[in-house]
């Protein structure tokens, strides 16, 4: 495992997969394993997963154009959405017909796309939120504070550890709601942590962030993996994928095309045919299209790291 | 000329009135609700129906003490509770809304059919139920007080016991809402899905809090028939609306709000019917009957739900910083 | 609405009964009406005596029948008494105004009824506080049609009172699709197209097809003036939706007790409401309003079809609904859609309320907010902010309210809409037609 002491050269992890790399292939030691996952809405298949393997104690990339099914996938490993069938386990349990809230309680965190920081709490009631097992969340002890206040107290100190180290610790008294974008992003990453998670999802951790938050977004992310998490992150900024993913996993069309090492991946006929195809489907007239213009985007950073 | 001391006095006794209470009552459940949880609940008339029938069908038909009878209403609100969020708190908010409210108006409809009048007297509703409250009543027979506010015992009683019942309601709210349960419940009304993220079993929260909601209303029920008969009528949707408007008025998401809210409402209402009354009665507004005079108040309160909303969203008490984040 | 659908033959030789107008001071005070408080959202925090008084004195061949049921309603108030052994009873209302007084037939010994089908009565008190209501009973017999053609009956009425829904349930569909907003405002347009159609054609004397012109365009207009005055400043102020519903509950409220403050508290009838029934189809007994109000219903319905799925207007409303960001996105004029939409759902609504007056029978200034939750319901049982959905559950609504009155006592017909409503979300909870939607 990595002990990175300067962040902005991360250490690889290496050596995650047993055999050749390639769509489905077993790891060493996997965390979450999901086997033929499919979902449908309406005629449309969204996810269609034969086998996959994440491997544990790395930072894994979620990859592919828009519309591939990376957040459905998402939502399928945490219970937010219900698969047509397939099954899927997590540390060697079942979670199938697993409710969200109990995968969490599993140690499987994960954050949206579209950030669910609580506006109308404060940044520190946002954090004390994440805590696990707090008895005064039952509605009978909570009348009574001498059932909590010494948990509350422990809580609030690590939430205010935590917070220090995001740098959001001046504005714990502020409403969520007050935060920016990028800050946002990292309150919800840093709520994560004070459960202790495992595995930590994270949906698009970039999306709509000031370039100035990026670079802290990364070491946190890093740090995560060096403090023995698991990161499994969506994302479409390529260069980030690159920079901190140790393994990636290309969807399209609701299936994996593609995985491996972020190097080798990118020169996979099968990626670069995902996101052409991708293009290929949409009317040539609709360039301004904003979807679009990401695809040809991301295309372009694919062809850029090509070279 | 206008009596303006009797209009002012008729105001000021809403201020102690059990109306009042009953309202204030109400409307702190409606905040669990709505205020805290984000429930869209439009069915507290059918919470304080059963409140006011449980009680009433209790003590006449089945001749229950006073304490039997209160547990009975709670306890059907508490099924009643159930049966509407099994179906609904998994679905999006507007769901619970209309399911609420078509399950209050149910409620309604079958406290005013003529089938079942032997027990709930149909549309003349019930009388007949106060004797063993009445009987319980410490203060010793006579006139006391100051004022327009001059009762009798039985008056004294059901204040004194109605406004106790908001205070203890109150209390308890605020000691639940400063806990990690309280912050629970107010993550859940800003995105419930977060809060599932982070490993909180929302569809029981929010259960809890449609009960502890509905048993507020259930007693608010049961302090409004008080001073007065059950009557189907009373309980339609408007009775909702009107506790909504409170609500409003007061701040949704405060403690204090509810009550403060239903005295300015009721002062208000009162003052203003009073005032209406009055001044066609003097021919100040030839153009206009008694009977319109009584309409414009509903036409008022109305009108102020929907500036309330529009312009002070937080209501009287909300928290100032809260306005420029909500949506 | 029907309670009963009863077909009464010739009733030989009339016994003018006498009711009421025993009026004596006395007997009021000695059979004290409830003292029941009716005032919406129990305003007087005491329980007062009521000061009107309805009463009568039911006799038949000179004859007092005792226990003979008797109901009052109107003004959103509801009570009922029984005959004394004198055959007399008494009723306080808690207002002057117009109430429906029902005798009910079922409560009369065997072989009695009341004549010429006059069973519900319309009273309106004159100068003083009390009002005598007589009703002429005679001999007869209630025919009760088999069972068969009871439920066809059932039916065609429940195809009537579902199709006028549905002209109301798509335009509050629509705005939801296209909008967000569950409009409880919905219901007073419709009172709205009523209290129009009332205006022109009775207190202005029009002919009938033009006062229905007029008023839907009018109700049309009260849409679009909604809509540019109210809705869109608030869009344009980003009112989230919760906000915005309980906006368009104060602006019901509002809108509500100012038809009262204006129109009163009573029920009128529109020209033509009391025509005889007098196309019969096998057992099935209609009257041209029934037809005609069908016809028009199904016409307008095939209208707004055509115009959702073959004129561009439509495609792009649609569109909007599915998806409103994407339309824009895509060169629609979002807002001129909704502007559209508004006019289209007021239009529309302003028509139901005409026909549910006709089906009611009688306009009044809460005929609306009665079918409110209806409308709600077939809405929601179609799949929320789906046209054609709305239409779907607008005739189940129907249908299942006149079909239930089978079993249902017909004071309670609309709870077993409500609970179908209660069910259906239990087990597909996304409506008949609509679809399952995906998270994130």
């Amino acid at each position: 495992m990595s002990d990175n002491a300067t962040p902005t050269t991360p250490v690889k992890t290496t050596g995650l997969h047993v055999g050749d790399a390639g769509p489905g292939c077993k790891k060493v030691d996997p965390i979450i394993i999901a086997d033929g996952v499919k979902r449908t809405f309406g005629g449309l298949t969204a996810v269609d997963v034969a086998h996959v393997e994440i491997p544990r104690g790395a930072i894994t990339a979620l990859i592919g154009p828009n519309g591939a099914g990376k957040t459905t996938f998402f939502n399928l490993l945490t219970g937010f959405d219900k698969p047509d069938e397939g099954k899927w386990e997590f540390d060697g349990r079942s979670l199938a017909h697993v409710p969200a809230y109990r995968v969490a309680r599993m140690g499987l965190i994960r954050t949206f796309q579209l950030t669910k920081a609580l506006g109308l709490l404060t940044v520190l009631d946002n954090m004390k939120l994440g805590a696990k097992g707090q008895s005064g969340e039952n509605l009978f002890r909570s009348v009574f504070p001498f059932f909590w206040r010494k948990q509350e107290d422990d809580i609030e100190a690590k939430a205010k550890e935590i917070l220090s180290r995001f740098k959001l610790d001046a504005k714990q008294e502020d409403y969520a709601a007050s935060l920016s974008g990028g800050q946002r992003k990292l309150l919800e990453m840093a709520r994560a942590l004070m459960s202790d998670p495992t595995l930590v999802m994270l949906d698009e951790p970039m999306a709509g962030v000031n370039p100035a938050l990026t670079q802290s977004l990364l070491d946190h992310i890093l740090d995560l993996k060096s403090q023995g998490m698991t990161v499994l992150f969506v994302e479409h900024d390529m260069h980030m994928v690159r920079h901190i993913a140790d393994w990636v996993i290309v969807m399209a069309e609701g299936k994996i095309v593609a995985e491996g090492d972020p190097h080798e991946v990118m020169r996979d006929p099968a990626v670069i045919d995902a996101y052409l195809g991708a293009h290929h489907d949409t009317d040539l007239g609709d360039d301004d299209d904003p979807e679009t213009a990401e695809h040809i985007h991301a295309l372009k950073e694919l062809i850029d790291d090509e070279q | 000329m206008i009596d303006w001391i009797q209009i002012f006095s008729n105001a000021a006794q809403e201020l102690i009135s059990p109306t009042t209470a009953a309202y204030a009552l109400a409307a702190l459940g409606l905040a669990i609700h709505f205020g805290y949880t984000g429930l869209l609940n439009f069915g507290q008339a059918g919470f304080m129906a059963l409140g006011a029938y449980g009680f009433a069908i209790s003590t006449l038909t089945f001749g229950f003490p006073v304490w039997a009878s209160v547990l009975v209403g709670i306890g059907a609100s508490i099924v009643f509770a159930l049966i509407l969020g099994i179906p609904t708190l998994r679905l999006r908010a507007d769901y619970l809304a209309i399911v609420t409210i078509a399950a209050a108006e149910i409620l309604r409809l079958i406290f005013t059919t003529n089938t079942f009048d032997d027990v709930t007297g149909s549309a003349s509703g019930l009388q007949g139920y106060k004797g063993g409250l009445a009987a319980l009543n410490p203060i010793p027979p006579g006139t006391y007080g100051f004022g327009p506010f001059t009762y009798n015992a039985y008056d004294w009683w059901i204040r004194i016991l109605g406004w106790t019942v908001v205070i203890l309601a109150a209390l308890f709210t605020w000691s639940i809402m400063r806990s990690p349960w309280g912050r629970v419940i107010k993550g859940i009304r800003e995105d419930e899905d977060a809060v599932r993220a982070l490993g909180k079993n929302v569809y029981s929260y929010k259960m809890q809090s449609l009960i502890l909601g509905g048993a507020f209303g259930t007693l608010g029920g049961m302090i409004f028939i008080m001073p007065r008969a059950v009557v189907p009528a009373n309980y339609q949707t408007s009775l909702t609306f009107f506790i909504y408007a409170i609500l409003l008025l007061g701040g949704a998401a405060t403690i204090l709000g509810p009550i403060v809210g239903s005295m300015i409402f009721w002062v208000l209402l009162s003052f203003f019917s009073g005032f209406m009354a009055r001044a066609v009665e003097a021919g100040w507004f030839p153009f206009m009957t008694q009977v319109q005079a009584g309409q414009l108040r509903f036409i008022l309160v109305g009108i102020a739900i929907m500036l309330l909303v529009v312009f002070r969203p937080q209501g009287i008490f909300g928290n100032k910083k809260e306005l420029s984040f909500v949506r | 609405m029907e309670s009963t659908q009863s077909v009464r033959p010739h009733s030989r030789g009339r016994w003018l009964i006498l009711l009421g107008l025993l009026v004596s001071a006395l007997t009021l005070s000695g059979i004290a009406a409830s003292p029941a408080m009716a005032d919406e959202g129990g305003t007087d925090s005491q329980a007062e005596e009521f000061e009107y008084f309805f009463s009568g004195n039911v006799k038949y061949n000179d004859e007092p029948l005792e226990g003979v049921s008797i109901s009052v309603s109107g003004n959103g108030y509801e009570a009922e008494t029984e005959t004394d052994e004198n055959g007399q009873w008494t009723i306080g209302v808690p207002e002057k105004d117009a109430y429906e007084v029902t005798l009910d037939e079922d409560t009369l010994p065997e072989g009695v009824i009341v004549e010429d089908g006059q069973s519900t009565v319309d009273a309106e008190f004159g100068l003083t506080s009390r009002k005598a209501v007589n009703f002429f009973l005679g001999e007869g017999q209630r025919v009760t049609t088999d069972y068969g053609a009871q439920v066809l009956i059932r039916v065609v009425n429940g195809l009537n009172f579902g199709l006028l829904l549905a002209l109301a349930a798509i335009g509050l569909s629509l705005i939801f699709g296209t909008t967000g907003l569950s409009n409880f405002a919905h219901a007073e347009m419709i009172t709205f197209g009523a209290l129009m159609m009332l205006t022109f054609s009775t207190t202005l004397a029009f002919p009938v097809w033009l006062a229905i012109l007029i008023a839907v365009v009018l109700a049309a207009g009260l849409g679009w003036t909604l809509d540019a005055g109210l809705w869109k400043p608030l869009r344009k102020r980003g009112v989230g939706l919760i906000p915005l519903m309980i906006v368009s509950i104060g602006l019901s409220l509002a809108l509500r007790y100012t038809f009262q403050f204006f129109y009163g508290g009573s029920t009128r009838q529109l020209p033509g409401a009391t025509l005889p029934r007098e196309i019969s189809l096998g057992p099935i007994l209609l009257s041209w309003i029934d037809v005609a109000s069908m016809a028009t219903s199904v016409v307008v319905l095939l209208a707004v079809a055509y115009f959702l799925l073959r004129t561009r207007i439509g495609k792009a409303t649609r569109a909007v609904s599915d998806n409103a960001p994407l339309a824009a996105a895509s060169g629609i004029d979002v807002d001129r859609v909704i502007r559209i939409v508004w006019v289209l759902g007021g239009g529309l609504a302003g028509l139901a309320g005409i026909l549910w007056a006709y089906f009611r029978p009688g306009v009044s200034w809460d005929m609306g907010f009665q079918i409110l939750l209806l409308v709600f319901a077939a809405v929601t049982l179609g799949g929320l902010g789906t046209a054609f959905g709305a239409l779907v559950g607008s005739l189940i609504v129907g249908l299942f309210i006149e079909v239930s009155t089978l079993w249902l006592p017909s004071d309670m017909k609309y709870v077993g809409a409500l609970l179908v409503l209660i069910l259906v979300l239990l087990f597909r909870p996304q409506g008949i037609l609509g679809r399952r939607e995906r998270i994130g």
